[in-house]
């Protein structure tokens, strides 16, 4: 076997990074404050929030599925945790005189809940074998009504503590950059460097050969669907921290179509079997360089999302093309 | 006009780093059956491909009835007058046989798909061909054999002068088989020519009229079948002589290691049972339907067991799933190639350790993927440029390979292989087959799978038979002989252990 430098591959399998660096170039030209460090930092925080839902529904894409509740059960953890970290004195707070849990254990909360939502819904995909769309979309009209009833304000006057992942600053780099690189790392370790990851990879490329070859197929879904749900929790708790409020009926919303996003011009395809984490990074930064360079040029939020619309289709077009290719 | 109704010259087809076809020909005559042979990988699908549009051929000319022709899609060349029955065949399951003959051109009145004239002349189509089919039914229901019936009478609507057929035997009994040869005996009556891909010897010198034979890309001859004979083209198709099919070696015959007592599964196995002991090969012969594919499912944990014990060195068994069965060091190499066994868009490495993904530890260690799969590589001289390479790139000999691979990776006690040579091409079948003696030679128990008589026969020490769901026989190597094995497959009698 020869190891020689192949460009066209090179070029091939990277690129989504080239277009991310054109666009950065473009929009440095276009406005010359893009490229600077307080601009670059307010964009990657103004996306690690869907960015680390990315991380997550791209497990379920790979695996030939989808989860649209995670926006709605974001907000839910969101609310939940929120209630849990308002002062005691405070008048308005979900839970008058209750007073702020500790840190700790309000995160694990959080994380507890996720995990549960994903594996009851992930259970029911798994064992039913009723479409991953509907399964989900039914989870989230459900995380979003819980959300309500458990309030119908905003919970807000958070403590500092909670708030810390969301809008704190470590050593002067923003906390919740940290929480995403560190979400990046953990699932390209879980996804190229464990049992869970190839499962994952074999069952949407062939859930038949999979089961045939010894992986439960089952547990393994339902493993997805308590990442991704996971991963909202996550999100949900960085959000609340980040704006200081959690708000049932706004908080989230949508944010599942925007991760999905991601993890399509990242390259993940939904007809399973194919993803590579670092192709989702650039997914996530490509979205939010549109988003935030657009802004700054003042391009109206419709056109800003007409150019979405076109990089997310023809993203996949050329996607297919290249995987039409290699087959 | 030249004498040929089709003449494909110099065709070269490069596939990204591949160099698939260098430059072939073929010459068919009209009214006639031309089959193509050559080992898998040699080029014959994929020249059928460039030919009807699905890859265009990089350089090289087609001459259909002396006219130059380039198609883009199959749609072109069927309403030009060439089809191709695929072997994978791509029906629409849950429509009618009538939807599925007419898709995509259905008769219309206006804007409106006129329904009554689209069955009319299905039943018409069918009776013309002399097929016993319902246009009502649906098509998911419908056998295979059935199924391939279809795709035969819509080739034949579209008026077709060239019919391709790709191994289209391969999933058909005996008799549909026969009928199969009267439909293609009608067609060159009608002077419609028949490209014929097989690798099944009998059935071609039966119908051949003309033999093309390719080897890895190359044209090495055309002849009249009469001048042909199974020697020779099998020299030809791998260009050294084949000495034995079947290289059965006695080896020493050792304990019991599966005992399986009254298994049934559903109605698909009634009350099979049989011992398996180390170094043996136990075939299963039977005709499709028998139930032995179901049986090796039930086995291994894929198909629900209704009644019935499995015992595995004297232990009870209590298999639910696949990797229950793993875990008992037991495999089973399915039928189903591409439905339950490659991972298409996986590579070579990564289809090799599937099964054993839990030897590799946490984190995964991949440079021990990568020596094992280089191993198995090397070990079953697997042909493909790299580890990396999607195994859905490689021909199907080779993906048998990765997939014996896979399962040797296990090291199992037990293997079951469920017709492990089908479809894959004689150089790699002498492989395989030798690969399964070689492994019985180490005290692994087989159970083989095979509707190849000569092969179930060449290599088993002993043969159960089954006809639908019951084991109607089981015969010693010593009495093996084809007439005793079809009597049984064909009896609704179980076998009683008594009498033997």
């Amino acid at each position: 076997m020869q190891k020689t430098f192949d460009k066209k591959k090179f070029i091939s399998q990277n690129s989504i990074w080239l277009v991310l660096i054109a666009l950065v170039i473009i929009m440095s030209g276009a406005q010359p404050n893009f490229f600077s460090v307080s601009n670059l930092t307010t964009l990657l925080t103004g996306e690690a929030v869907k960015g680390i839902m990315a991380f997550g529904v791209m497990f379920a894409i790979l695996s030939k599925g989808i989860d649209l509740t995670i926006g709605a059960s974001a907000a839910l953890v969101a609310c939940i945790t929120a209630s849990l970290v308002q002062p005691a004195d405070y008048a308005n707070a979900r839970f008058p005189g209750m007073g702020e849990k500790p840190v700790i254990l309000v995160i694990l909360v959080g994380l507890l809940i996720g995990a549960a939502i994903g594996a009851i819904y992930g259970a029911i995909i798994a064992y039913t074998k009723i479409p991953p769309f509907i399964a989900t979309l039914g989870a989230q009209l459900i995380c979003r009504a819980g959300a309500k009833i458990f309030t119908n304000r905003p919970i807000s006057n958070l403590s500092e503590g909670f708030r810390f992942f969301g809008s704190g600053r470590l050593g002067g780099f923003p906390v919740i950059i940290l929480v995403f690189i560190i979400m990046y790392i953990i699932s390209a370790f879980l996804l190229t460097q464990t049992r869970f990851g190839k499962n994952v990879y074999a069952i949407g490329g062939n859930d038949q050969a999979a089961r045939v070859a010894g992986i439960n197929v089952e547990v393994n879904l339902i493993k997805v669907y308590v990442w991704c749900s996971l991963c909202a929790a996550i999100a949900g708790m960085l959000l609340a921290g980040r704006s200081g409020s959690a708000d049932s009926a706004n908080s989230g919303l949508n944010y599942e179509l925007d991760a999905i996003a991601a993890a399509t011009v990242g390259g993940t395809s939904h007809t399973g079997g194919i993803c590579r984490v670092s192709g989702v990074l650039a997914g996530i930064l490509i979205l939010g360089v549109i988003n935030n360079g657009l802004v700054m040029l003042k391009v109206d939020d419709n056109m800003t999302n007409i150019v979405k619309g076109l990089i997310i289709v023809g993203s996949v077009i050329l996607d297919m093309r290249k995987n039409a290719k290699r087959a | 006009m030249s004498e040929y109704i089709l003449e494909m010259l110099d065709i070269v087809k490069e596939f990204p780093g591949v160099r698939a076809l260098k430059g072939v020909q073929l010459k068919v005559r009209p009214g006639t059956v031309h089959t193509l042979m050559g080992e898998n990988g040699a080029g014959k699908s994929t020249l059928m491909k460039c030919l009807i549009g699905i890859h265009p051929p990089t350089s090289g000319k087609i001459l259909f009835r002396g006219q130059e022709i380039r198609y883009k899609t199959t749609l072109e060349a069927m309403n030009s007058g060439i089809s191709m029955i695929h072997q994978e065949l791509s029906p629409v399951p849950e429509r009618s046989v009538c939807d599925n003959v007419w898709l995509g051109r259905e008769p219309r009145k206006g804007l409106i798909v006129d329904h009554k004239k689209m069955r009319q002349d299905c039943i018409e189509l069918f009776n013309k061909l002399g097929l016993d089919l319902d246009p009502d039914a649906k098509m998911g229901d419908l056998t295979v054999a059935k199924m391939q019936m279809v795709e035969i009478a819509k080739a034949v609507s579209y008026d077709s002068q060239i019919v391709i057929m790709d191994e289209p035997t391969s999933s058909l009994t005996d008799a549909e088989v026969e009928q199969l040869f009267k439909i293609i005996a009608d067609l060159k009556a009608k002077n419609v020519a028949i490209i014929y891909i097989s690798h099944k010897m009998d059935e071609i010198f039966r119908i051949s009229d003309d033999i093309t034979i390719y080897r890895d890309g190359e044209y090495i001859a055309t002849d009249r079948a009469e001048n042909l004979n199974v020697d020779k083209v099998i020299t030809l198709m791998v260009g050294r002589e084949v000495t034995q099919m079947f290289p059965k070696v006695d080896c020493p015959i050792g304990e019991t290691i599966l005992k399986v007592e009254n298994l049934s599964a559903g109605r698909a196995v009634k009350s099979v049972s049989f011992e398996l002991h180390r170094g043996e090969i136990l075939g299963m012969a039977g005709l499709v339907g028998a139930g032995r594919t179901e049986t090796a499912e039930a086995i291994f944990g894929m198909r629900h067991i209704t009644g019935g014990k499995i015992y595995k060195d004297g232990k009870e068994l209590h298999i639910k799933s696949p990797e229950d069965a793993i875990a008992n060091k037991i495999g089973l190499l399915t039928e189903d190639r591409r439905g339950n066994g490659i991972v298409g868009l996986l590579s070579i490495r990564e289809n090799t350790v599937l099964a054993n993904l839990k030897a590799y530890g946490f984190p995964l260690n991949h440079k021990q993927m990568r020596t094992d799969t280089e191993e198995y590589i090397q070990k079953l001289n697997t042909k493909t440029p790299s580890q990396e390479t999607p195994i859905q790139n490689l021909s199907g000999g080779n993906q048998q390979k990765v997939l014996v691979g896979r399962w040797l990776l296990t090291n199992p006690d037990i293997l079951i292989v469920d017709e492990p040579t089908r479809g894959i091409d004689v150089g790699a079948k002498a492989e395989i087959h030798s690969l399964i003696t070689k492994l019985a030679g180490e005290g692994k128990a087989i159970i083989m799978i095979s509707s190849e008589l000569p092969e179930v026969m060449g290599m088993s020490d002993r043969i159960v038979v089954m006809h639908e769901g019951t084991m109607t026989g089981l015969v010693e190597r010593k009495d093996f002989s084809s007439e005793l094995i079809l009597k049984y497959a064909t009896t609704e009698e179980a076998y009683q252990p008594a009498n033997a």
